[in-house]
């Protein structure tokens, strides 16, 4: 353990803006995209319905329901 | 039973639903370990003092930034040479996690060379080509985006993909071909790492995570967009109850 202290920790021996800057903004961007994947599948009722199109279903009884 | 059956989205989507969970909790478990090791563990850098734990996040999302367009370009061929529709919404769903792991890796890059270079941002090869990368991800988005029909919409941007390929390359040698204030290839196949064994461990670990990440959430995506794109599906209709 290199640390003897939380505010030592914080500090990062002076370049604490640099390093918190990048883990801060990763965490940010990880924590974004993921909202924004969710916030997408929740709209999904909202598109507009198409018609009917079964061209390409499967006769099998979808994995889903079983 | 041939692995080409997962090609149909309508088997797909489940098998996808099933994997998120676990690379996703690989993720995290990855992620607690690297931080862990990376912030806590790891020696002092004697040259940079504690700004080299910018590595950490900064090498993973750089070479995950080059990963995923090489797998996005390769989805984008795929579904360009068989006309597969899954393919082509695998390339979609890369394109996201591409561009804000090169957006992470610019600014972790640009946090990094303060400190170190006296500057957050130099025109040289290795940050010009990985700027490019950034405007390559845009510009497949934007493109398919733009153009109403999906499949010729996955068509076009799958050729843009595909000559932006020649950049990943650049990329990766800038810092041999040019001089440039990017240091070198702190890892390699050929030669001994240059670098502390806690240190490697720590940015390795930290790079699996951001596999494993890149993996979950790009998968989650390509769900969505398979619900998007069949919605005149039975089962997608059934599935979200607007049969």
């Amino acid at each position: 353990m290199n640390w003897s202290s939380l505010g030592e920790f914080l500090a990062m021996g002076g370049y604490g803006l640099y390093v918190w800057g990048s883990f801060g903004m990763c965490a940010l961007v990880l924590a974004v995209e993921c909202w924004g994947v969710a916030q997408r599948r929740r709209s999904l009722r909202e598109l507009p319905l198409d018609d009917l199109d079964d061209r390409n279903d499967l006769k099998e009884r979808p994995l889903h329901e079983a | 039973m041939s692995w080409t059956r997962f090609a149909a989205p309508q088997r797909f989507y489940p098998l996808a639903g099933r994997a998120v969970p676990w690379f996703a909790g690989l993720a995290l478990l990855l992620g607690v370990a690297g931080l862990y090791i990376g912030l806590l563990l790891a020696p002092t850098d004697h040259q940079q003092g504690e700004a080299y734990r910018i590595i950490f996040v900064h090498v993973p999302a750089a070479w995950m930034s080059m990963v995923i367009y090489v797998a996005m370009a390769f989805w984008a061929a795929v579904g360009l040479m068989f006309n597969t529709r899954l393919a082509s919404m695998l390339a979609v769903a890369l394109a996201p996690t591409g561009a804000w792991m090169t957006f992470l890796a610019l600014w972790t890059g640009a946090l990094w060379g303060k400190p170190t270079w006296g500057t957050w941002w130099v025109w040289d090869a290795r940050l010009t080509s990985e700027l490019i990368l950034l405007f390559l991800y845009i510009g497949f988005m934007s493109l398919h985006a733009s153009i109403d029909d999906e499949r010729r919409a996955d068509r076009a941007a799958a050729v843009l993909a595909l000559v932006g390929v020649v950049n990943v390359p650049i990329i990766y040698f800038s810092v041999k071909w040019w001089n440039t204030l990017h240091q070198g290839a702190s890892v390699s196949l050929t030669k001994a790492p240059s670098m502390a064994t806690t240190m490697l461990w720590g940015m390795l670990i930290m790079a699996l995570a951001f596999w494993m990440y890149s993996i979950a959430v790009a998968l989650a995506r390509t769900r969505v967009i398979i619900l998007e794109r069949e919605r005149g599906a039975r089962w997608v209709r059934q599935l979200l109850g607007t049969a």
